[in-house]
């Protein structure tokens, strides 16, 4: 017998350096945004509208943080705007009812709220194997109800909640305002653990192949059932937030929300059918949506284009996904030669 | 015969039961499809007794009316999901159409031209969808969120928030006219007719039962020598040009042509035809489930909003009753699986190795 | 070659049976797995081989009977288990993370960790590199699992399995779908992890695997155990007969035929990559063979000619007329059928009906006025169905409860329907059993005798001896040999398919 034949040694290695290409190229469309912004009004740089741009996308990014946790096992979170409503108004409710809260304990209220909601999608989809996209859809309506009927038309406003609160929403600290810095904080903890933890890269196994992760002895349900629990946590804490920050809240607060945060998803390159992607590049992605309403004013852009626009960048970004995609298979095709396997494998 | 079958997993969230053939009624009770007709009948007789004003023909004509949208949109919908795709584009389309319905208007067109015009931009959005779907091979659920934003965004950029509503009496009239001497207005005789239609082709035509094999397996599919990348694209074409007319009918209805007409229609079509008993995995659902799921939805809402539930809160009921669509038979077939009695419509049933 | 028989097994299976419902799909098998021995596990589809393997695995648990590992019974209640126990199976197309890297495909859930319990990268590449050198084959452990071909997959598998300290290696069908380099890497490899003292399940329907790697060799049919021997002791006749229970007498019904006029006649096709220059014609009442090793491009070339798949340049032609590339509704209009290699994904539909799946290339013919009507169908298709000896249980079960040759009679049923010129099949009895093989042998052969053009892929060497009135033989995407039946040799055919006398599986 002869020896072994080599097995097809790769000259590049994997999937990692494709992610960090991947979030290289939103980084990229920041920058040449900001610079063709600042080109035209260089006061876009200023401290103070770069603080605005961080404000006000730090409430997209911290929901878009926790989307990624779930799209990243091949599920889908619809429900998050409706979260998102329903602990906002409850903090306000809370402090009308006892205005004496400390904050940290409103903060953490909020992040159980939005918890219990997301147990709720979590146990429908993990437990009835029922598919996501229908239950948030369906927990999407339920929740913005409650919402409804529990404020009935009520708004609270800034008056009824603790100053110390509301400062919470402009503070800044060294020049950087909290509200962002509590979204990184988030980010780097949620980002660490997907990418070097076993529990995080069970997620990953999940999205990118259910049927492997079963036999690898990965509890499939239980996993995703903890990455809704995550999104509804961090839909919670953005809820409070988003009180905070703007200091008015009633029953409609972030309906239509859920679109945005899959649009920061999607532009930051994590697969809608899960497996790939990072918290890193969907933060960059809300950055980059937040980021375009701003200069788009600055630009003096009728502000109606902003939609728009954002349509055409999750479609220029799965389009963009789809081509690395082609080029990487066509590249394995060619490396693999003639040894390659004849029946379309993983399409 | 690879790992796919050795670990009996997923009861993949099978939708609702398999729509069979043979005529027996025991399968027939057993449909989800007929589930949902049951439930909109006990749902009208049970208004027709308990609610004040729902049985009267002032309500059942404002009921229908306000069924047309959705009835429209979600017939080609059904037929979209049913090979596996989605379109959740189709609120935007239906907006930006009617944005554009009065744009035209106010640049002095007839409405005898804009109407067609207005439908026939609705094809070409959903050309637009179809052609990064089938084309590109991208998913249609991103994609058409995708486009979901960019066309309300373009119904934007076209009319601002102005609204239109300066359009003739008599086009608007004609919107909300009904059958002489009855509640059934006109346009849901049209939404109907169109239902018949669409409900023949998918299910007496050769190309409409395509559809099936389509959702259920598209390789195999296309192995079977069916062009499945050109059904899709024009099921997309279809689907545009349908929320187009929904466009042109939401316009008139309410004598208004707005920017934001529609917002947020698609996810209660997409309720409608899930409730309807369509697999959001392909593959499964009649139309007639569909029709009835519409029905449904509109005369629950339409009795509890008579009943003085305020209409932001109906929307728990219309959540729980997509949720409960797909719950519902998934426990049941869990639920038979674990008393061990499988049954062989609902859940696919233990098979041994390769049986002789 | 044979190691002391007397020492203790490293795995026995005592008596297990399995039941499914009224269905004995095994019933009281017992045989013994040795360390530093590869055994072979024999039997037509359908005999419970699939059944003992789900066993082994931990998918089913034995109604009666039980399995002892190094003298200790063990039950493990499913997959998980049963890797912890150090039973490894690895499938013939093995399910990976295509996202993710090799070695994290080896190590997930038991990626190594350092400070704060955070994995450790450097740590696990290395460990994976380790696996593979001990495998001797060389896969970057830090490359995407998604493009790996097959061998490649399962020598991820076998890894997996070794980093688990696994000591019994199920294999079910490994080589089913890989070329001959890589079934003889994969040879190396198992002899490795024999040496290594590991013991060896092998399952295969190709007897000169079973005989040049196996030690011991367990025959069963129908649910039971035949026999258990020295592969050495036995020969494929016994071995054959012991499986069937009956002398497999034509096997391969071959009825001479006149050639008539070409029908098929394909010139210079070309898809870079993939197949170049590729010219061949089929005559009327013709069986063409296209033999080469799995990945010369043959099913490619095939899948071409049928319009699933474009090519470059070239053309194809039917009775003369030019096919438009790229669309297999138009190679079905001029009388082209292809029955696929993979039944399950591209030969039926597998969740609709039998009766569905039977008229789906004909339901233009069967509509009226545009309109289908269901008796219509229905009749068709037990017509279809009763022409082919379909066994069904009725005609609205879902085809999945048919068993393997069946759903391949009723691909066939459903091409034939079309009343094509030309029929093509691609490996037409991959995993099905030997009765029904004799029987899609006896169609193809008579559809043959009536005048159609067959051409046929198959990587089964006596059966494209048995079956083809001219061999064509291809080699990384060309066709290197065009030999007339009566010529074509084992010999002949490999020398040709691998450009080196003897070599290959």
């Amino acid at each position: 017998m002869k020896r072994p034949v080599e097995g097809t040694a790769h000259p590049r290695s994997g999937a990692r350096r494709v992610w960090a290409a991947r979030e290289l190229g939103v980084l990229l469309a920041l920058a040449l945004l900001v610079a063709v912004t600042a080109a035209d009004n260089s006061r876009f740089l200023s401290a103070q509208s770069i603080r605005d741009v961080l404000l006000s996308a730090s409430i997209l990014m911290v929901l878009a943080v926790g989307q990624t946790v779930v799209v990243v096992t091949r599920n889908i979170d619809l429900s998050v705007g409706s979260v998102l409503g329903l602990t906002a108004f409850a903090t306000g409710k809370l402090f009308v009812a006892a205005p004496g809260t400390p904050i940290l304990l409103a903060v953490l209220a909020g992040v159980g709220l939005g918890a219990l909601c997301g147990l709720l999608n979590g146990a429908l989809v993990a437990a009835a194997r029922v598919p996501a996209l229908v239950i948030t859809l369906g927990t999407l309506y339920v929740l913005r109800g409650i919402d409804h009927s529990w404020a009935s038309g009520e708004q609270i406003n800034a008056a009824d909640m603790p100053r110390s609160f509301l400062d919470l929403g402009t503070a800044t600290l060294l020049g950087v305002p909290v509200l962002a810095l509590l979204a990184a904080a988030v980010l780097v903890v949620v980002a660490v653990w997907l990418s070097s933890y076993r529990s995080g890269r069970e997620l990953y196994a999940i999205g990118s192949e259910p049927a492997a992760a079963r036999l690898a002895g990965i509890a499939v349900g239980r996993r995703v059932f903890t990455a809704f629990l995550v999104s509804g946590a961090l839909a919670g804490l953005a809820g409070v937030l988003h009180a905070a920050r703007y200091g008015t809240v009633d029953a409609t607060v972030g309906t239509g929300l859920e679109l945005q945060v899959v649009a920061a998803v999607v532009v930051g390159g994590v697969a809608i059918f899960g497996g790939s992607g990072t918290a890193w590049g969907a933060a960059l992605g809300a950055l980059l949506l937040a980021t375009i309403g701003s200069s788009l004013a600055v630009l003096r852009v009728d502000p109606f284009w902003q939609q728009a626009v954002v349509g055409a960048l999750i479609l220029a970004a799965i389009g963009l996904d789809r081509l690395l995609a082609a080029r990487m298979a066509a590249r394995a095709v060619r490396s693999q030669g003639r040894a390659r396997e004849g029946t379309s494998h993983g399409a | 015969m690879a790992h796919d079958t050795l670990y009996a997993q997923p009861q993949e969230p099978q939708g609702p039961a398999p729509g069979r053939g043979g005529g027996r009624l025991a399968a027939v009770l057993r449909r989800w499809d007929t589930t949902v007709v049951l439930g909109l009948i006990a749902v009208v007789v049970g208004a027709a007794l308990l609610v004040d004003g729902f049985a009267t023909g002032r309500n059942a004509e404002f009921l229908l009316l306000d069924a047309v949208a959705i009835g429209l949109v979600a017939l080609p919908m059904t037929l979209i999901v049913v090979t596996g795709e989605i379109d959740l584009s189709v609120a935007s389309t239906l907006g930006l159409c009617s944005a554009v319905m009065g744009q035209l208007w106010l640049s002095g067109w007839p409405l005898e031209l804009i109407v067609p015009a207005a439908v026939a931009l609705g094809a070409v959005l959903g050309a637009v969808n179809g052609l990064f779907v089938t084309g590109f091979g991208l998913p249609s659920l991103a994609v058409t969120i995708g486009t979901l934003a960019a066309y309300r965004g373009l119904a934007f950029v076209v009319l601002g928030d102005q609204a239109v509503a300066d359009f003739p009496g008599e086009w608007t009239d004609a919107a909300v006219g009904t059958v002489p001497g009855g509640a059934l207005p006109w346009a849901m005789v049209g939404t109907a007719l169109l239902a018949v239609v669409f409900g023949i082709l998918l299910h007496a035509t050769p190309p409409g039962r395509e559809l099936y094999a389509i959702g259920s397996n598209a390789e195999a599919a296309r192995f079977s020598g069916i062009a499945v990348a050109r059904r899709k694209f024009w099921l997309f074409v279809a689907s545009g040009a349908v929320s187009g007319l929904a466009g042109v009918y939401w316009t008139l209805r309410y004598a208004s042509a707005r920017a934001d007409n529609g917002e947020g229609l698609e996810l209660a079509v997409v309720a409608a035809v899930l409730l309807g008993g369509v697999s959001i995995f392909g593959g499964r659902g009649t139309l007639a489930g569909v029709c009835a799921g519409v029905l449904l939805l509109g005369t629950l809402r339409n009795a509890l909003q008579l009943a003085d539930v305020p209409s932001d809160t109906l929307d728990i009921v219309t959540g729980s009753l997509l949720i409960a669509s797909v719950v519902v038979p998934n426990a049941v077939v869990l639920l038979r699986a674990r008393l061990g009695r499988p049954r062989s419509g609902s859940a696919p049933p233990p098979r041994p190795g390769n049986a002789p | 070659m044979s190691g002391p028989a007397a020492a203790s097994p490293l795995l026995h299976l005592r008596d297990v049976a399995k039941s499914f419902g009224p269905v004995a799909a095994v019933k009281g098998v017992s045989f013994a797995l040795h360390a530093g021995r590869v055994h072979a596990l024999a039997g037509e589809n359908g005999a419970g081989k699939s059944t003992v393997v789900k066993m082994l695995a931990g998918v089913h648990r034995p109604d009666s009977g039980g399995l002892e590992l190094e003298g200790r019974p063990i039950s493990p209640d499913g997959p998980a288990a049963a890797q912890a126990a150090g039973i490894a199976v690895i499938h013939q197309e093995p399910t990976l993370f295509p996202d993710l890297p090799v070695a994290e495909n080896i190590f997930m859930g038991r990626q190594p960790t350092g400070r704060f319990g955070r994995i450790d990268r450097g740590a696990m590449n290395e460990a994976a590199g380790r696996l593979f050198a001990r495998l001797g084959v060389a896969i970057d452990p830090d490359r995407q699992a998604r493009g790996l071909s097959i061998a490649d997959q399962q020598l991820v598998e076998i890894a997996k399995a070794l980093s688990r300290r696994a000591k019994v290696f199920v294999m079910d069908e490994p080589t089913a779908a890989l070329s001959g380099v890589e079934a003889t890497r994969l040879f190396a490899v198992i002899r490795g992890l024999t040496e290594r003292g590991a013991a060896v399940l092998f399952i295969s329907h190709r007897f000169d695997e079973i005989f040049s790697l196996c030690d011991d060799i367990t025959v069963m049919r129908d649910g039971a155990w035949v026999s258990t021997d020295r592969v050495a002791d036995v020969t494929v006749d016994t071995v054959v007969r012991r499986m069937v229970g009956r002398e497999v007498s034509a096997l391969f019904p071959k009825q001479d035929v006149e050639p008539g006029d070409v029908v098929l006649d394909v010139r210079g096709l070309t898809r870079t990559g993939v197949f170049e220059d590729v010219s061949l014609t089929v005559r009327r009442g013709e069986i063409v063979a296209l033999a080469g090793l799995v990945g010369a491009g043959r099913s490619e070339v095939v899948r071409a000619v049928f319009g699933i798949d474009r090519y470059e340049s070239g053309d194809v032609r039917v009775g003369g007329r030019l096919l438009p590339p790229g669309s297999p509704a138009a190679a079905m209009a001029q009388g082209i059928a292809l029955v696929p290699e993979d039944r399950r994904q591209q030969g039926l539909v597998m969740e609709l009906s039998v009766e569905r799946n039977a008229t789906l290339t004909r339901l233009r013919p069967l509509a009226r006025f545009g309109l289908l009507s269901g008796r219509g169908e229905r009749r068709a298709a037990t017509d279809l169905a009763r022409r082919l000896h379909v066994r069904h249980g009725g005609l609205g079960d879902a085809v999945g409860t048919l068993s393997g040759g069946n759903q391949q009679k009723l691909v066939l049923a459903k091409w034939l329907a079309t009343s094509p010129q030309v029929l093509i099949l691609d490996e037409p009895t991959r995993g099905i059993d030997v009765g029904t093989k004799a029987e899609v042998h006896r169609i193809m052969s008579g559809l043959a005798a009536e005048d159609m053009a067959v051409l046929m892929v198959s990587s089964e060497l006596p059966e494209v001896l048995g079956m083809a009135d001219r061999v064509l033989v291809m080699r990384e995407g060309r066709i290197t040999a065009e030999l007339p039946g009566s010529r074509a040799t084992e010999e002949s055919v490999m020398f040709a398919a691998t450009g080196q006398p003897g070599a290959g599986a």
